[in-house]
């Protein structure tokens, strides 16, 4: 024990714990996070998180919580991905109609460059707002898991449904329409 | 002097040229092995997901463009961030990348320093006993009682 103490051991030791403490760290520190997702399942509405980024076209900046008042479908895409392709017609569809009930789509282009970005709304002639986050940094708030991926944020800024994946007509008929109605 | 004076014109003439020359022209294989693929979280030049292939799309066609690699890698972090680059961040957790090498290498000088401290004193110890004229105090006291009985 007493040779165990010594400084050299000692240091040693110090050493190999600090560095295995540090690995641990970074192990539990870079799991996905499910807070959202688990609020959700049990009935709660999370507060959405805070946002803030470029917008798309237009320049200048736009954050989530200009958008309160309204019911949200915030859906991250990028021009790369396949099933974001094919979801894109379904979301413009969908954006004409929660935009005459106090709703919109608001897309965030995620890990895209700014042209492949704006060639891909223009070939599928999107019109909802769109923001972009070129390196992914808003991600980690939702718990990103994938592309596309979409969050019904409700008139208080809460969310009230997530879908990991591309969302259909039968998730916008259950989650974002009795919200769009629920104003009238 | 007139010699001097056509000397120094070839140089001047030559100059931009050179420093052309030491600007090699782009490649993607030098690029790529110094940005991340951000989708997969590797380098690059190992990755060959759909995001990857647009990265390197970009990159090519800036190439065509005549860009340098410098402009280039400018203009992924302009559109990607600094995360695109393959280096870790200096803030967060990523900033230990940068500073357990500094500590290992401070812990180790430490370590190195008090080995050899230690061994040098155990070395002048060692020293001291060997030296027939540094005699423990006992040794003195039985001489001291030699002399006194004159034996």
């Amino acid at each position: 024990m007493k040779r165990l103490l010594a400084p050299i051991p000692l240091a040693a030791i110090v050493v190999t714990a600090a560095l295995i403490a540090l690995l641990a760290y970074g192990l539990t520190t870079s799991g996905t996070d499910k807070s959202i997702d688990n609020a959700v399942a049990s009935g709660k509405r999370p507060n959405a998180p805070a946002l803030t980024l470029p917008r798309l076209t237009g320049g200048g900046e736009s954050s989530l919580a200009e958008y309160k008042g309204k019911v949200v479908l915030v859906n991250y895409w990028a021009s790369w991905c396949p099933p974001c392709r094919t979801e894109a017609p379904l979301l413009e569809r969908w954006h004409q109609k929660m935009t005459k009930a106090g709703g919109t789509v608001l897309g965030i282009d995620v890990l895209d460059t700014t042209d492949d970005a704006l060639a891909f709304a223009r070939a599928k002639g999107l019109t909802y707002p769109m923001l972009r986050d070129g390196d992914g940094k808003t991600q980690g708030k939702f718990g990103l898991t994938g592309y596309p991926e979409s969050f019904v944020i409700d008139r208080d800024g809460k969310i009230a449904a997530l879908q990991r994946g591309a969302v259909d007509d039968k998730f916008m008929l259950e989650k974002v329409q009795p919200l769009l109605e629920a104003q009238q | 002097m007139r010699r001097l004076a056509a000397l120094m014109l070839v140089l001047a003439l030559l100059a931009p040229g050179a420093a052309l020359a030491a600007q090699p022209r782009a490649s993607l294989a030098d690029i790529e092995d110094e940005v991340m693929c951000q989708v997969c979280g590797t380098p690059l030049n190992v990755s060959d997901s759909l995001q990857a292939q647009r990265e390197r799309a970009f990159i090519v066609r800036l190439i065509d463009q005549g860009k340098t690699k410098q402009q280039i890698k400018d203009a992924l972090v302009a559109q990607y961030g600094d995360s695109v680059l393959a280096v870790p961040k200096k803030s967060g957790f990523d900033l230990t990348a940068y500073l357990v090498p500094i500590l290992v290498f401070l812990g180790a000088a430490a370590v190195i320093a008090l080995a050899v401290t230690r061994w040098r004193r155990a070395k002048a110890a060692s020293a001291a006993a060997q030296d027939p004229t540094s005699t423990p105090p006992g040794d003195q006291r039985l001489r001291a009682d030699l002399e006194r009985y004159d034996l």
